[in-house]
C-alpha cells in the first residue's frame, strides 16, 4: 500500500476550498439580512424577492436566455456539420491538419482578442448593412463564433469513437446517405451533440467579454448588468443573482457531464 | 455465374493494391481469397461490395455490370471483420436494418428477422444490445444481418479473426454447413490457410495485388504452382534439380515423379507427410537419411533429415529418434515441379 504524507490530502482539499470559498461566501451573503456589513444578521429571502421584482434584471435574464438559446441552436447545428465534414471527408493529410488547428484556435485565443476582432468586423459590415448595429443580432453571431469550435470538438470526439465500419455496414445494408444520417449517425452522435450544446449554452450564459463588445442598449445580459451595477457598489441582489447564475451553471455542467459519461460507457 | 470481376486495377498513390485481377465464381460456390495482409484481398472484397471503386476493370453480378453501382444498390452483403453491429440497436433491429432501409414493414420483416436469428441460434436474444454479446455471438448476428437480405453473394471479411482457436474451428464447420444448406455463393477473405482449406470449394492465393493460383482447395495444396503457394499453404520441402532421363537429377540423386517438369532446371516441392518411412530400401526414390532432430508434436513427430535438410512428419509409433539412420521414400505422386 502506498503511504502519503498528510500534506498531500491537505493541499488537495485546500486547493478546492480556495476555489469554492468565494462562491460559498456569495451564496451566504445572498441570504444575509445585513445590507452592507460583513456580519451575519440573520437569514432572509428578501434579496431574492427584490431580484424578481426588478424589471431591468428580469429583462437582462430574458436577454441572456434568449441569446444563449438561439446561439446554442445555431452553433450546435453548425458545429455538428463541421465535425462530420472535418472527420469524415477524405481530406489530404496536410489539409486536415490545417483545418484541425483552425478548429482548436478559437478555443485557445484570448477572448478579448476575439471580441475586439468581432467589434472591428461588425464595424466594417455596418458600413454596408445597417442591421449590424450593436445589439442582439451581433451578440448572437459573436457567441456562435466561439461556440462552434467547442461543439465541433465535443461532437468530433464522439465521432472519432464511431468506426467507419458502422457507416459502411449501413451502406452495405441498402441505406442511402439520408437514412444513414437519420438512423445511424445522429442516434450515435446524440450524446456528443447534447453534451456540446450544453457546453455551448453554459459558455454563452456567463460570457461577458464578447457580449460587452457587441451589445447594444436594449440587449443587456446578466453578466453585463452585474458588471454595470457592481461599479456602483455591490448589493445583496447581485449576490442573489450571482448565486442563481452559479446554480444554473452547475446544473448544466453536471447534466452535460452525465451525458458525456454515458457516452463513454457504451 | 454469380460474380465475375475482370481486369481489376487499383492503386493507392504509389502502392499497387490490385494488378489485373480476374475472378469468376460459380453460383453456390464457397470461394476464398487467401493471402498475407497487404496482398489486396480486402481491397478486392471492398470493390465487390461496392465500398471502393476500381481504377479500371469490370465487376459483374449475375450477368449485369455493377462496377460503378454503390454498395446500397447492389444485392451483395458483407460480414465485416469488426462485425460492425449498430451499437444503439437491438439484435432484432440490427437484423431488420437492411429491410427497414428499403422501407419494408409489417409481419414479413418480423418473420424474416426471426427466421434469420433462429438460423444462427440467437432468437432468444433478440432484444439484447450488441454490447451484451460475446465475440462469437456478435459474429452470428452479423451473419444473420447479412443473410436475411437474401444476397446474391455473401462477402466475409476475415470474420473469424477475432475468435479464439477452438471457437474458430467450430464456426468454420458451421459456416461451411450453412453455405451448403443455403446453396449461396460465399466469398471469404482470410490469411488463415487452414481455415481456407476447411471451408472452401476453390481458393485464390494472392500476393502483392495479383492472383498467384486459383484452384480447388485440394489441388492447391497438393499441386502448388510455385514456391510461394507451396510455402503459404502448409509446409513444403523444396529440392533444386535438373531434368534428366526418367526424372529429375538432384543432390539427393535421381528422383522419379509422376508429372515430369516442363523446365530444364528448377525446383520440386514435397509435403512433409509425403516423405514416408521404410523399414528397408524402397524400390523408387529411396534414400538413406540421418535424423538430425525429432520433435514430438503429439499427433505426429516432426523429423529433420540430412542430407537435403528435409522435413518429414512421421507417426509417433515409429519411434524415430534423433541420431537414427532410416530409409525414406519421396512419393513420386507427391513430388511437384514448381514454376516461376
Amino acid at each position: 500500500m502506498r503511504r502519503f504524507h498528510w500534506l498531500v490530502p491537505f493541499l488537495a482539499v485546500g486547493s478546492l476550498a480556495f476555489l469554492y470559498v468565494p462562491l460559498l461566501a456569495i451564496a451566504v451573503y445572498s441570504v444575509n439580512a445585513s445590507r452592507f456589513g460583513l456580519t451575519w444578521q440573520g437569514f432572509t429571502m428578501k434579496w431574492y424577492q427584490r431580484l424578481f421584482a426588478n424589471e431591468q434584471i428580469l429583462e437582462a435574464a430574458w436577454n441572456t436566455l434568449f441569446l444563449a438559446g438561439v446561439s446554442t441552436i445555431i452553433a450546435t447545428v453548425l458545429g455538428t456539420v463541421l465535425a462530420i465534414g472535418l472527420k469524415r471527408y477524405p481530406w489530404s493529410r496536410r489539409v486536415y491538419a490545417m483545418l484541425d488547428i483552425n478548429l482548436h484556435l478559437p478555443v485557445v485565443t484570448p477572448e478579448i482578442v476575439f471580441a475586439a476582432a468581432l467589434a472591428v468586423a461588425f464595424g466594417l459590415l455596418r458600413l454596408v448593412f445597417s442591421v449590424f448595429e450593436p445589439g442582439m443580432l451581433n451578440m448572437v453571431i459573436g457567441h456562435v463564433t466561439f461556440q462552434v469550435s467547442f461543439v465541433a470538438l465535443v461532437v468530433g470526439a464522439r465521432l472519432a469513437s464511431i468506426s467507419t465500419d458502422i457507416e459502411e455496414a449501413a451502406r452495405d445494408l441498402y441505406a442511402d446517405n439520408a437514412y444513414i444520417m437519420r438512423h445511424v449517425m445522429l442516434p450515435l452522435l446524440k450524446p456528443g451533440i447534447v453534451g456540446g450544446a450544453m457546453l455551448a449554452f453554459t459558455l454563452s450564459l456567463d460570457d461577458f467579454v464578447i457580449s460587452f463588445f457587441t451589445a447594444g442598449p436594449t440587449s443587456v445580459t446578466l453578466p453585463l448588468y452585474i458588471y454595470a451595477t457592481v461599479r456602483r457598489g455591490v448589493t445583496p441582489e447581485i449576490h442573489a443573482l450571482s448565486t442563481l447564475a452559479l446554480c444554473a451553471t452547475v446544473i448544466l455542467v453536471m447534466l452535460s457531464e452525465r451525458i458525456t459519461r454515458k457516452t463513454n460507457k457504451e | 455465374m454469380s460474380l465475375e470481376a475482370y481486369a481489376i486495377y487499383k492503386n493507392y498513390g504509389e502502392v499497387e493494391a490490385l494488378h489485373n485481377v480476374d475472378l469468376v465464381t460459380e453460383r453456390g460456390e464457397f470461394f476464398t481469397l487467401l493471402g498475407p495482409s497487404g496482398c489486396g484481398k480486402t481491397t478486392l472484397l471492398r470493390i465487390i461490395a461496392g465500398l471502393e471503386l476500381p481504377d479500371s476493370g469490370t465487376v459483374m453480378l449475375t450477368g449485369g455490370n455493377v462496377t460503378t453501382l454503390p454498395a446500397n444498390e447492389r444485392n451483395v452483403n458483407t460480414v465485416f471483420q469488426s462485425y460492425a453491429l449498430f451499437p444503439h440497436l437491438t439484435l432484432f433491429e440490427n437484423v431488420a436494418f437492411g429491410m427497414r432501409s428499403r422501407r419494408l414493414t409489417g409481419s414479413v420483416v418480423t418473420e424474416k428477422v426471426m427466421a434469420a436469428l433462429a438460423m444462427v441460434h440467437m432468437e432468444d436474444k433478440k432484444d439484447r444490445l450488441p454490447s451484451q454479446l460475446s465475440g462469437g455471438q456478435k459474429q452470428r448476428v452479423a451473419l444473420a444481418r447479412a443473410l436475411v437480405n437474401e444476397p446474391e453473394v455473401l462477402l466475409l471479411d476475415e470474420p473469424m479473426s477475432a475468435l479464439d482457436a477452438k471457437l474458430r474451428h467450430a464456426v468454420q464447420a458451421e459456416l461451411r454447413q450453412l453455405q451448403q444448406k443455403l446453396g449461396k455463393t460465399f466469398i471469404l477473405v482470410t490469411h488463415d490457410q487452414e481455415e481456407a482449406l476447411t471451408v472452401s470449394d476453390r481458393i485464390a492465393v494472392m500476393r502483392q495485388g495479383r492472383v498467384v493460383q486459383c484452384a480447388p482447395a485440394r489441388e492447391l495444396y497438393e499441386r502448388p504452382v510455385n514456391r510461394y503457394v507451396a510455402d503459404f499453404l502448409g509446409k513444403a520441402n523444396i529440392i533444386a534439380g535438373r531434368r534428366a532421363e526418367g526424372g529429375v537429377e538432384t543432390e539427393l540423386g535421381l528422383l522419379r515423379l509422376d508429372s515430369p517438369p516442363t523446365w530444364e532446371q528448377g525446383e520440386l516441392a514435397i509435403r512433409p507427410e509425403n516423405i514416408v518411412f521404410h523399414p528397408e530400401r524402397p524400390a523408387v526414390n529411396g534414400l538413406r537419411a540421418r535424423v538430425s532432430e525429432a520433435f514430438y508434436r503429439g499427433d505426429r513427430v516432426e523429423v529433420w533429415l540430412e542430407p537435403g535438410n528435409l522435413r518429414m512428419s512421421a507417426a509417433p509409433r515409429r519411434g524415430i529418434a534423433k541420431g537414427d539412420e532410416i530409409w525414406i521414400e519421396l512419393l513420386p505422386s507427391a513430388l511437384v515441379p514448381l514454376h516461376e
